[in-house]
């Protein structure tokens, strides 16, 4: 047998291969495009007091999680405990961004579940959401000391989560100079 | 007396066939509201994902609908805007993506393999005939 006749074969596998790689991918996630980029600039009110502006320099010096929450998403109800934890280990703040929501509502939500949040940027119109490339609630970004997105999770942040991906590279981040 | 109560009826949902999701906000002239329109045709409804934002009525594609329009009524052209929303989310977000260094073998990939079996071709025929 003639080996030109294994080339379609092979092409075939490669196809095959490949075909096996894309659908085993969520096509409902949508990697940021802000890795190793600077948090958007933003310039927002907190959820607390309408006076008070919150800008992204709020986020520099420290390692922070940056969480887009609403008190009608479920799934954020259901992430709650995990970032309550986390706020309760005291190893990094968390910065939510309320998004979509009425601030009654949030507050309801906050007194009734507990707030893990240090602070809480309230973002009813979207505007820091399209900047950031949300799609949905619950996300969280890890950024850095500078202020600089380094990490992305979609959806909710399980214990399991935490543990073996999240919190690894915020110690990371947090022994860096 | 059931004839013109249909006929009634049917009077009464004709508004309906005129509806459209209202854009809270921003008010625009006829043609910038059709441009408003085109832009949004060619962009991706993220949370839909099979849908443009002019199509869906997802809060999202609301919200993003709405982007579009302030962007069109702060005098940004449709490049301006497209680079906007592909910058946050994306070559994704584009209903018609367009060639990059990254995608370039999608769009060439075909022709290169075509190229490369004719040459395979016509040299295996010569060889073919030569004897």
């Amino acid at each position: 047998m003639k080996i030109a006749y294994l080339i379609p074969i092979a092409f075939f596998g490669l196809l095959i291969a490949s075909f096996a790689i894309g659908l085993g991918r969520d096509a409902g996630r949508i990697d940021t495009q802000l890795l190793e980029k600077p948090l958007p600039e933003f310039s927002l009110t907190a959820l607390d007091d309408e006076q008070r502006l919150i800008t992204q320099d709020a986020l520099k010096g420290d390692v922070h999680l940056v969480n887009i929450f609403g008190s009608w998403c479920a799934a954020c109800t259901y992430e709650h405990p995990v970032l309550s934890a986390i706020a309760d280990s005291g190893e990094v703040d968390i910065i939510g961004i309320d998004w979509r929501d009425n601030r009654d509502a949030a507050k309801r939500w906050l007194t009734r579940y507990g707030n893990p949040y240090a602070d809480i940027v309230f973002d009813p119109d979207s505007e820091l959401a399209f900047d950031l490339g949300v799609t949905g609630a619950p996300e969280t970004f890890i950024v850095d000391k500078n202020g600089v997105v380094r990490y992305k999770h979609t959806g909710i942040i399980t214990a399991d989560d935490w543990r073996t991906k999240l919190r690894p590279i915020v110690m990371e981040l947090k022994t860096a100079p | 007396m059931i004839r013109s109560f249909i006929i009634i009826l049917i009077l009464l949902f004709i508004p309906f066939a005129f509806a459209q999701t209202p854009v809270s906000g921003v008010q625009l002239a006829e043609e910038q509201e059709q441009l408003a329109r085109d832009i949004g045709r060619d962009l991706r409804c993220v949370v839909c994902q099979a849908q443009t934002i002019e199509d869906s009525d997802a809060d999202f594609a609301i919200d993003m609908r709405r982007k579009v329009r302030e962007m069109i009524a702060e005098g940004k052209s449709r490049a301006e805007i497209e680079q906007y929303m592909q910058a946050r989310y994306g070559d994704y977000i584009l209903m018609n993506p367009r060639m990059s260094s990254g995608n370039a073998l999608l769009w060439f990939g075909p022709f290169l393999i075509l190229a490369l079996l004719l040459v395979w071709f016509v040299s295996s025929r010569r060889k073919a005939i030569k004897p």
